[in-house]
């Protein structure tokens, strides 16, 4: 218990001293190009409008406007980040140093069981990744024990150069250099060690780039896209499956509306059902969906009326309390007026307490969509046969990193349209929101 | 049987910690039809509880409210409110918040378009009847409340510091305003103020009231509102009358304060 706890601080700590270097990175190219912007800019923006006269602008959110040329920067620096990272071929030179690809050699010195001393040639083939050269052929042999040989290795990784049949077969010298068993050594692309019975383990430069297993470069992404757009992943359209998420998001979070809505105003409206209602809204409401995901399988299976149901109940919550909270902030002098002007019961519902709750269902739609697009994927992660979150989760079981970033965009690309599509929603239907 | 008749009403609230509050206590006032009525007194004096009961919002726990011949026992078109903040409705253009009385009894779309043309010209808001609520300053949408009112045609106008929350210069205009509409439609029309100069000048007759119980202390007998109907107010405030009476009810109302003020104090 007390290792552990110390080796998650331990790790915390390592995490903020990597958050800080990352931050920093970014925050220093964004003072690089805010510099540069300033320079380019000077003179040339003029200053407009009112806020541009204000002398206090330190403290006054208002006199805050995001500069777009900043988000475009930013995302290109992003892009950018990636590409050198992975040492992308879209940039005209590299900035960071690849792995080692192509030939290299290195000569060793041996002695055998009689004692001779020889010298050998080892020839390297460095390939890509997944990639399956022939050998060349290897240096014709000057006639001593010590042959000469040629292998290929996969850059990122090692290959094992055995010491040759007969006992007392030793390794001596690297290029001249003496070495010892548990030694590294370099040699000129790369580095050796000697094994503990002897052998030579060589591993040719890595690089400082990243391998497309854990990041792949944006043009390899992109063809991948290309390829996911016009074939599909395991036999299921790219858009297929964004759009099976899609609806099932739709359905569940329109179920929850359906009940939600009412739930809420019946529970705004009458105190029995509010007291009947109370103790499960509460209860359910800080559920995180997601706790709910194995007993709806144990329920409903892997199906679709599974994912629907845990949809439905994501967004049920949500809109009841926003229903509730919408009833409850009718101001009474609204009703009174109202009742004042000759309304039923029925029309204080429908033209007074409907509308004036609007707004905060309008909120609660938005919190329950988000929550939905978030459980969905989650939910397919578990199990599906199709949708957003199926797709990454099976294209990670193969490491095709490619595919899961790819829906990761796109799952956030949607994610946001989705927000902005609610908002637009809500300017049309709700004008009058937070102007009194 | 013409006329609003407040026969005996109390109305005492218990507190959570078992005492209780007599707000108003035997209440006994006869408001003619057409009659302008305007009630001052300090914070607290039930004023507000009174014209809550006369609305119908709340229920005496003693004592009758007659309105024409029968009993008030809730809301209804016949008793309008105007409240402090407008209580519009946001959603709603100024048309519709007009018409809002009319088109829940089902009347006809051109006879409701009809009337609320009329009363846009009354309140002088002609080009306003497409605006949204949420496009008008404070002035304008205490004309629209106002305005929604009279739409309903009722007996009775309660108005509960309609100009509360104006500006001293639209307060004037529509203090002017008021008395038109008093003017022209005949309406009785009780009236919750503040402000002593508006009691005044919107008051043919006026009550100040007294906390611990809430009760009527005074009452007054004024030719202001009838003076000011068509006139410049400011010329009504000059009047030889309006000052000594204003100091009157001020240190009255000044000495209840301090009363108050003195109690709490040492208890």
């Amino acid at each position: 218990m007390g290792q552990e706890i110390a080796e998650l601080v331990g790790s915390s700590l390592w995490m903020i001293v990597g958050i800080a270097v990352i931050f920093a990175v970014y925050v220093g190219v964004s003072g690089l190009c805010y510099f540069l912007w300033n320079l380019y800019s000077q003179g040339r923006e003029k200053a407009r409008g009112y806020t541009s006269l204000k002398t206090v602008t330190f403290g006054d959110e208002s006199a805050v406007v995001a500069n777009r040329v900043a988000s475009v920067a930013a995302v290109i620096t992003i892009f950018l980040l990636w590409a050198i990272a992975t040492g992308s071929s879209l940039l005209p030179f590299k900035i960071l140093p690849g792995p080692h690809e192509g030939g290299t050699s290195f000569e060793y010195t041996a002695v055998n069981a009689a004692g001779e001393t020889g010298k050998g040639q080892i020839d390297l083939l460095v390939h890509q990744f997944g990639e399956k050269p022939d050998a060349p052929a290897p240096a014709a042999e000057d006639g001593d024990f010590a042959q000469n040989q040629s292998v290929t290795v996969a850059q990122r990784r090692k290959v094992l150069i055995k010491t040759q049949a007969d006992e007392g077969f030793r390794f001596t010298e690297i290029d001249g250099q003496p070495i010892n068993v548990g030694d590294t050594i370099g040699f000129k692309d790369g580095s050796i060690l000697v094994t503990q019975r002897g052998s030579l383990s060589v591993e040719p430069d890595v690089g400082m780039t990243m391998e497309a297993l854990y990041l792949p470069p944006p043009e390899a992404v992109w063809s991948r896209f290309i390829d996911l757009n016009k074939n599909g992943y395991q036999g299921v359209g790219l858009w297929e499956n964004v759009f099976w998420s899609l609806v099932r998001v739709v359905v569940g979070f329109a179920l929850g509306c359906l009940f939600g809505i009412p739930l809420g105003f019946a529970m705004g409206l009458n105190g029995w059902l509010r007291g009947w209602f109370d103790p499960i809204v509460e209860f359910m409401r800080p559920v995180p969906p997601l706790a709910l995901i194995p007993l709806i399988i144990i329920w409903f299976g892997i199906g679709e009326q599974g994912k629907i149901s845990l949809l439905f109940l994501a967004a049920l919550w949500i809109m009841t309390i926003a229903a509730r909270a919408g009833v409850s902030g009718v101001s009474i002098s609204k009703v009174h007026a109202a009742y004042s002007l000759g309304a039923t019961k029925k029309q204080i519902l429908s033209k007074v307490i409907l509308p004036n709750s609007l707004p905060e269902i309008f909120t609660g739609a938005r919190v329950a969509m988000g929550v939905c697009w978030g459980t969905v994927v989650a939910a397919e992660l578990v199990a599906a046969e199709k949708g957003a979150g199926k797709m990454i989760i099976a294209a990670s079981k193969f490491q095709l990193t490619d595919i899961v970033i790819i829906g990761i965009i796109i799952i956030g690309v949607i994610g946001y349209g989705i927000d902005m599509l609610m908002r637009g929603a809500e300017n049309r239907l709700v004008p009058w929101k937070g102007r009194g | 049987m013409s006329g609003l008749t407040i026969n005996d009403v109390s109305m005492t609230f218990d507190l959570p910690n078992g005492g209780s509050v007599e707000a108003l206590k035997n209440i006994n006032l006869n408001i003619k039809g057409g009659e302008l009525l305007s009630v001052l007194g300090p914070s607290g004096c039930g004023k507000t509880t009174l014209l809550n009961i006369l609305a119908g919002f709340l229920a005496p726990t003693a004592g009758v409210i007659d309105l024409n011949g029968h009993n008030v026992v809730g809301p209804h078109p016949e008793r309008g409110m105007v409240f402090q903040q407008g209580a519009l409705f946001e959603w709603m253009n100024v048309s519709e918040n007009i018409g809002f009385g009319p088109s829940m009894k089902g009347t006809p779309k051109g006879e409701i378009n009809d009337r609320v043309q009329e009363l846009l010209g009354i309140v002088g808001l002609q080009d306003f009847g497409e605006k949204m609520i949420y496009e008008l300053s404070g002035g304008m949408q205490q004309r629209v409340a106002l305005a929604r009112c009279l739409c309903n045609d009722p007996d009775v106008i309660l108005m509960d510091e309609p100009l509360g929350a104006l500006d001293a210069l639209t307060r004037e205009k529509m203090q002017s305003l008021v008395l038109d509409i008093w003017k022209k439609t005949g309406k009785t029309i009780i009236l919750i103020t503040h402000s002593v100069e508006e009691a005044l000048l919107l008051g043919e007759r006026l009550l100040v009231m007294a906390p611990r119980p809430g009760r009527v202390h005074k009452e007054y007998r004024l030719p202001f509102a009838e003076m000011g109907v068509g006139a410049d107010l400011r010329e009504v405030k000059r009047h030889k009358d309006f000052g000594p009476t204003r100091d009157e009810i001020l240190n009255m109302i000044w000495d209840m304060e301090e009363e108050i003020m003195g109690r709490t104090e040492t208890a």
